[in-house]
């Protein structure tokens, strides 16, 4: 059967994809233009390379970037581990006494504004340093720390929807077989929702990556992340070698998705070419 | 092939798995009230009841997966009562089969043994006995979503065996499998039992399962044991209403004991419109309520009044199903109560009975079973 498209379909989603992609798409072209100005461009000299050279060539920024995939990394894999710990309780012991406080504590910190979090840090690492002595002052550890406790909620709620849809007699058919709790964790369970552990991993990196607020709050000197400078440089004015860092993350963040997509279509066709075989079998 | 291999056989003995008043209490709800069993050695045992009578939670304080909150359960003398899952000599097919998604056939079927260290090769060899046990030689390399329903069941079933467990706990072994293949696992999973013999422990709520496969059953009901016997006991002489009634069809007639001598019995059902005749006694208190239990397939049809002078009413055919084997009639008395009654079609110009035709339907004096309540 032949659907006729009606043109207003397609004048939407042109419009659409327009207004979610043109800045960035212009964005990225500028990052190519010659001139010092950003809004102007500079036809004689474009399209060149000068400015992802200096961004190359600039300390500050290759440190911030290092910095901020440091604290990505640690937290991701920290809320991670906590995050699977903290799902399994809520998911697999149902019956435990202040099941659904703990659920609402876990996840809370994802509605909570940003600024009372990174508040409530600040005061919390300032006392805990008068008390105990440490943190001495605020830097890479402290960020980390907070980065941890709000990609924990999201790491929770991505864990808890996948180990909901385990099965429980798997479990409990390792363990009638003769493999101890943790062992059934190691070898079922967690193969099981290794997907959802990968993309509770990759959601926590990109949140700890680009967030700022709480950052701003619970960073010292010495330690700034990558969004602070970005932020920090656009406050005195917009550079073009800012367009070529945001490229240069566009095109990193393009990549990992569509690595991602391919792997995740190859396996759905795979799981598809499999259960035809299963039913040819029969 | 009689699948019943020791018909009514009670354990003799020291019993091989003995539940001795085992209580499971969810909060205020007995989920298994006061249950005490014994399974003999070499026994498959069926444990038959609707859904939510306790069956599956009995057996899962078998399997460890919950505790008594009273009572205890001992395994070959062994008291396991508060033993966990993964140290008793028990093992338990899923009713979802449970298979790891995530590994192939034989890694599933290996799992059990290297759980217990043992040796790879050993442990290869005897998946590869066990595989070839269920007829599936060759499909060790396959992951369980490349696998039919029926060739899942029989990875579960390898995978339950291969420890050779001192008890085989099978929850609905076979209700995920269409009609023709059901029947054929059947006998499948008796012969793999009397190869092995190890005992098994049933979970159903179909009756026909429990028949075939059983050589005692156990029938359930919220949370206690109603009557437990051979599948020929429990069909022949239910010792209550609910026991008829569950395993199979059954006419039902509440009357009051008119006669009861050791030898014999009158009992007047008011339903029926006539006394019934019953060739037991029942030594019950005079006048008593009681509910008489007649088979359909124990009435005899006929368009002449049989000589008999008891156990005969009249009535005309309100219904007709014709089964292919046999035929099923509703015979309605001339006071309402429908009467159902089976004719197997044994011969093909048998007698051919037509809608609202008048009949006579009448039934041997040991043909009726007296229950209480």
């Amino acid at each position: 059967m032949k659907v006729r498209r009606s043109p207003f379909v397609l004048v939407m989603l042109v419009v659409g994809f327009a207004f979610l992609y043109l800045p960035i798409l212009s964005m990225i072209v500028y990052s190519f233009n010659a001139s010092r100005l950003v809004t102007v461009w500079d036809a004689a000299h474009s399209p060149t390379i000068i400015w992802y050279r200096e961004l190359f060539a600039n300390d500050q920024v290759l440190e911030a970037a290092r910095l901020s995939l440091q604290i990505a990394a640690v937290s991701a894999t920290g809320a991670v581990i906590l995050g699977a710990l903290a799902a399994f309780a809520l998911v697999r012991y149902r019956r435990f006494r202040g099941r659904s406080l703990f659920g609402l504590l876990t996840t809370a910190p994802m509605v909570l504004p940003e600024v009372i979090t990174g508040l409530s840090l600040l005061l919390l690492f300032v006392a805990l340093g008068q008390w105990t002595g440490w943190p001495q002052a605020r830097g890479a550890s402290t960020i980390t720390i907070a980065h941890v406790t709000f990609c924990l909620a999201y790491a929770v709620v991505v864990i808890q929807a996948r180990l909901m849809t385990v099965d429980r007699s798997l479990e409990e058919a390792a363990m009638d077989l003769g493999a101890r709790p943790w062992k059934v964790f190691v070898v079922i369970t967690l193969p099981l929702i290794l997907p959802a552990i990968a993309s509770a991993w990759v959601l926590s990196f990109i949140l700890s990556w680009d967030d700022i607020v709480i950052t701003s709050f619970v960073s010292g000197p010495g330690s700034t992340t990558l969004p602070q400078l970005v932020f920090s440089k656009v406050r005195l004015g917009v550079s073009p070698d800012i367009n070529a860092l945001a490229t240069i993350l566009v095109g990193l963040v393009s990549v990992c998705v569509a690595t991602a997509g391919g792997v995740m279509m190859r396996t759905e066709r795979r799981r598809l070419h499999d259960a035809q075989t299963a039913m040819g079998a029969h | 092939m009689n699948l019943n291999q020791d018909g009514a056989t009670a354990p003799a003995g020291i019993p091989y798995v003995r539940i001795d008043r085992v209580t499971k209490r969810f909060g205020t709800f007995d989920a298994v009230r006061q249950v005490s069993l014994d399974i003999a050695k070499g026994e498959i045992f069926c444990l038959l009841g609707g859904s939510g009578c306790g069956k599956t939670t009995l057996l899962r304080m078998l399997a460890g997966f919950e505790e008594p909150t009273e009572g205890s359960i001992f395994i070959d003398g062994v008291d396991v009562t508060r033993v966990p899952p993964y140290e008793r000599p028990v093992n338990m097919m899923f009713q979802s089969y449970a298979l790891f998604p995530h590994m192939t056939v034989a890694q599933n079927v290996a799992f059990g043994l290297r759980q217990d260290g043992i040796n790879k090769s050993v442990a290869d060899e005897r998946v590869r006995e066990m595989l070839a046990m269920v007829q599936l030689e060759g499909y060790g390399p396959r992951k369980p979503h490349q696998l039919s329903g029926g060739q899942r069941q029989r990875v579960a079933l390898a995978r339950a065996l291969v420890k050779r467990p001192k008890l085989l706990l099978l929850d609905e072994p076979l209700g995920a499998l269409d009609k023709k293949l059901r029947e054929r696992t059947q006998f499948e999973l008796v012969n793999l039992q009397e190869q092995l013999g190890v005992t098994f422990v049933i979970v159903t709520h179909d009756q026909e399962e429990a028949m075939t496969l059983a050589t005692r059953i156990g029938v359930m009901r919220s949370g206690e044991i109603l009557q437990v016997g051979s599948p020929t006991d429990i069909y022949e002489f239910p010792n209550s209403r609910y026991v008829a009634d569950f395993i199979g069809s059954v006419n039902l007639f509440d009357g009051k004991l008119v006669v009861d001598e050791p030898d014999h019995c009158r009992i007047h059902c008011e339903g029926l419109g006539a006394e019934v005749y019953v060739a037991h006694g029942v030594s019950s208190a005079p006048d008593a309520t009681v509910t008489v239990a007649l088979r359909p397939e124990k009435i005899r049809l006929g368009r002449e009044q049989p000589s008999q002078p008891e156990n005969v009413v009249r009535g005309i055919i309100a219904g007709i199903a014709y089964l292919g084997d046999s035929t099923r009639f509703l015979v309605q008395l001339s006071n309402g109560t429908q009467l159902q009654v089976t004719r197997s079609n044994i011969d093909r110009h048998d007698e051919h009975l037509e809608y609202d035709e008048v009949v006579w339907a009448s039934w041997e004096a040991n043909s009726p079973v007296v229950v209480s309540r």
